[in-house]
């Protein structure tokens, strides 16, 4: 069962109603069995970086825990950016470090937020990309973005006046700074290519 | 690249769609929950709900409505009409939307704006704008409240500017001179609000044919299209508009 993380932010029904949707089993919790107990971990996000990593509270340290232990953990939109070791919005705040790199607002010279749909490079060798193509429109809404300096962190990007990270993949760490619940057709099958990440996961527990 | 997008408003009453001229003479449209579906599979990229009457009363089932809605709309969606309070806000994005519109409510009481922002992110603060030609200085639009019914003295982009230093993530501008006229958008209103800001402007207001969308978007400076009476008595699908769009250069998400 894959367990989205309910830590008091908005928006965390509609990743819960897309799972389930492609037919996965889905559970929003905040308690530490029930996460602990996860085949892969979803950490959704409508928030400002503060405001997100203050309702996470004592749950940074055990999603930080269960992602170092192998399992799969996709973080979206705030959710993403927490995985990065700091950001600037609204002040400075530390996230989780599970990837290198800092959250920092977007240059000048472009409309901001982000706002809408843009088309994301898809590298062959990104796992929640699989039998997507090459690229793919994508709907980004943020007006911070992560500036990832981890050598072992695979990216995909969109581009917006500089080449954007939209995508980030370390190891079991998954996370997209796009929205693949409300991304149509193409954000359902990210979905699936995650469900399927963690069920392989499980069968090799 | 960032595509243009195509919105289709969804004005709520008693629970029905409905789309009326000028703000009047209300017209059936259809139920909410199937028409937010048909969109969502149809390749809108975004929707607007507006709860019309916004009263206590249609605050709980505007809720509900998100709720249902969200079972089956797979694209973001906007909810709007009568928020008054970052715990509404909170509630509705809780339901399921991705973001709120705030109108009388921030003109009232603008620091709303901002703890939103602050709170949510800019990008889920959409500030909606009833904006109407003023009679006595050219040129210029003033704010309208109350769905339109109450004229202030804010100029509409003076308004706009300062709801952007607050934290407003995006501005959806009605022209209410062009609403629901099917004559076009009020680019010039568009022109002046997109050259004074940086943030996306979602035009609306006086769709009636392709050209207008284009218009809006290209000498209305406009990210993003809305409109409501040429799709949902099907005039034209959203396919439509994009392949015309596409067409003339615009980028879209075909």
């Amino acid at each position: 069962m894959i367990v989205v993380i309910d830590y008091n932010v908005g928006n965390v029904r509609s990743v819960c109603k897309a799972l389930r949707h492609i037919g996965c089993e889905v559970a929003l919790s905040c308690e530490p069995d029930i996460i602990e107990g996860a085949t892969g971990l979803v950490l959704p996000g409508v928030a400002a970086f503060g405001y997100a990593v203050g309702a996470l509270g004592s749950l940074a340290g055990l999603i930080k825990e269960v992602a170092l232990s192998q399992k799969p953990l996709l973080g979206i939109c705030v959710g993403y950016q927490i995985l990065f070791d700091k950001s600037s919005e609204y002040g400075q705040h530390s996230g989780l470090g599970l990837v290198s790199g800092n959250v920092v607002p977007l240059p000048p010279g472009q409309v901001v937020p982000h706002m809408g749909w843009n088309q994301v490079g898809l590298p062959e060798d990104m796992d929640l990309f699989a039998g997507l193509g090459k690229e793919k429109h994508f709907y980004f809404a943020h007006s911070f973005y992560a500036e990832v300096t981890d050598s072992r962190a695979k990216i995909a990007y969109t581009e917006y006046g500089f080449d954007l990270p939209a995508s980030v993949q370390k190891g079991n760490i998954y996370g997209t700074q796009f929205h693949p619940e409300k991304s149509g057709r193409g954000g359902l099958k990210i979905l699936r290519n995650f469900a399927e990440i963690c069920e392989e996961g499980n069968q090799q527990c | 690249m960032l595509t243009k997008r195509i919105i289709p408003c969804l004005d709520v009453k008693d629970n029905r769609v409905v789309k009326g001229v000028n703000f009047l003479n209300l017209r059936d449209a259809g139920d909410p929950v199937e028409l937010g579906a048909r969109y969502s599979d149809t390749g809108a990229d975004e929707l607007v709900f507006l709860d019309i009457t916004a009263t206590i009363r249609s605050r709980k089932t505007i809720v509900e409505l998100v709720e249902k809605v969200a079972e089956n709309v797979f694209i973001p969606f906007t909810v709007g009409g009568g928020i008054q309070s970052v715990e509404q806000i909170d509630e509705l994005l809780r339901s399921g939307a991705e973001k709120v519109s705030v109108n009388t409510a921030a003109v009232q009481n603008p620091s709303l704006i901002a703890e939103a922002a602050q709170r949510f992110g800019n990008q889920c603060v959409v500030l909606a704008i009833d904006a109407r030609r003023s009679k006595t200085r050219p040129g210029k639009w003033q704010v309208c409240v109350k769905a339109g019914s109450e004229p202030t003295d804010i100029d509409v982009v003076e308004w706009a500017v300062k709801a952007e230093k607050l934290g407003a993530g995006e501005i959806l501008l009605t022209s209410m001179d062009a609403d629901g006229t099917k004559a076009g958008y009020d680019n010039e209103l568009n022109k002046a609000v997109t050259d004074a800001v940086n943030i996306p402007v979602i035009a609306s207001g006086g769709a009636g044919t392709l050209e207008h969308l284009y218009d809006a978007i290209v000498d209305g400076g406009a990210d993003a299209v809305l409109m409501a009476s040429i799709t949902h008595f099907e005039n034209y699908t959203i396919t439509q508009m994009k392949e015309y769009l596409a067409s003339w250069g615009v980028p879209v998400n075909l």
